[in-house]
Order: C-alpha cells, then structure tokens, then sequence
C-alpha cells in the first residue's frame, strides 16, 4: 500500500495530521501498539520538522507485510551539516517557533531513536530527503 | 484513578472534552518541550504545562494522553477547545503553578 501526504511549511495548525492518519492505518492493519508507537513519535517529529524549517514537503509511506518505509522530501534551505543536526539540543528554529515548546532540537534524535533505520540527504538551499524504515516484527532489527 | 475525581480533588475547572473524563490516569508527564512530550510521556498520562495552543491536543491524540491540565489559569487558544472536544480529551484549568500542582497530582496518584 502506498500513500501521500502533502506538508505545508509554516502551517502549525496542521502538524500531527500525517502522523494522526498513519496511526489510525496502522491501527486498522493491526500493527502492534509497541510498533505503531515508535513510528508515530518518528514521523511526528519529522513532520514538524518540514513545517518549522521547510517550504513545503511530501510523505510517501509505503507498507507492505513486514515493514513501513516513510520518505520525508521536503523543499526548503537544507541541512549543512548532518551530523551538527543530530546532536540532541542543537537547533535552528526561530525564537517564536521555540516558544510554542518546539525546537528543543531533541527532532531528529527522535527520528533516530523511533525508527530502525533513517537515512538523511540533504542540499543546501533545495531540501531535504528522510527515509525511515521501521520493521513490524521486532526481531527483524 | 479516573480524571473526574481527579478535577473533584485538586479542585480543577474543566474547560473541555468533557466526554473524556471517565478516562483512567496512570501517571504523570510534566515538560513545556512537545518533543519531550512525544518521545517519552506514557499513554494515559495527565501532561501538565503552560502551553496553550492547538499542537498540544496532536501530541495529546497521538500520545493517548489522559488529559491536559494547563498551569496558572491561563485559557487554551479557541482551537485547542475545539480539538480537546473533538478527540475527548480533557483540558482542565488550574491558577496553581506547575509545581504546585505536579505535586498535588504526585501526591494524590501516590496514595492509590
């Protein structure tokens, strides 16, 4: 099964909908709640993170019997350096972005820690691309 | 512990999703941090904060929160209402400080 998801940069008001829509999928296939859950916090983060730094952005997911994959293209400034990104408390968010409790810059290790597999490219000035592969049955990782 | 005797004994005001509040409490998660709250707060959990807009009930919803209890009487934005109504989750309201009312809730949960 595939489905897309269109990600409007800015828009707040709508953070959480691809996550929400996922999960209730998820739900209806049976997934196990440990498995479902991980995956949620995943793409919840990455989520935000395309409407807080991005212009604008796609979800692809992808599931079939033993896996799902989520590819997060977005269009937007980039991320220079990868490995800065990821560190836990590092983040570029605008101070109103901050105030509403986002940009704590725990997103991406998040990502890492919810997903079995992430892979991030990234080019400054033209976007980002986030695969994340969770596997349904645990002993797979 | 349901949310009802909850808002009876720290003495909440309800402000919405009433239809949620024979939903059980097993715990707490106090952070003002949505990505905090997203990665480690439990399902069934009272968050507890002084965030007031929409993301709070996304984060409520996706996390099976319990309920929302917002610090120092401050009133949740028009569309947080309406999702807390929506997905039947409680925002409660409290003049208390977070920690005031963390250790209220901690106490109370405790004695169970």
């Amino acid at each position: 099964m595939q489905y897309r998801y269109k990600i409007a940069g800015g828009d707040f008001s709508n953070a959480g909908s691809v996550a929400s829509s996922v999960k209730k999928i998820l739900r209806q296939l049976n997934i196990s709640h440990s498995v479902s859950k991980r995956i949620v916090i995943a793409l919840y983060e990455g989520e935000v993170n395309i409407v807080a730094h991005a212009y604008s952005g796609i979800a692809d997911v992808e599931i079939d019997s033993e896996k799902i994959r989520i590819v997060l293209t977005d269009k937007g400034p980039g991320i220079p350096d990868i490995p800065k990104a990821m560190e836990e408390g590092f983040s570029t968010a605008s101070p109103q972005v901050r105030e509403m409790g986002f940009g704590a810059g725990m997103g991406l290790s998040n990502m890492k820690k919810n997903s079995d597999t992430m892979n991030i490219t990234s080019e400054t000035g033209k976007g980002t691309v986030v695969e994340l592969i969770n596997y349904f049955s645990t002993d797979v990782r | 512990m349901k949310i009802a005797e909850i808002v009876s004994k720290l003495d909440l005001t309800v402000i919405s999703g009433i239809n949620g509040l024979n939903r059980e409490v097993t715990g707490g998660y106090v952070s003002d941090l949505l990505s905090d709250v997203i990665g480690n707060a439990k399902e069934g959990s009272i968050w507890i904060t002084l965030q007031t807009h929409q993301n709070i009930m996304a984060v409520a919803s996706l996390k099976e929160l319990a309920a929302v209890i917002i610090v120092k009487g401050s009133v949740p934005e028009s569309d947080t209402v309406r999702k807390s109504n929506e997905e039947n989750i409680p925002i409660l309201s409290t003049k208390a400080d977070t920690f005031t009312i963390t250790g209220m809730l901690f106490k109370l949960l405790e004695k169970k």
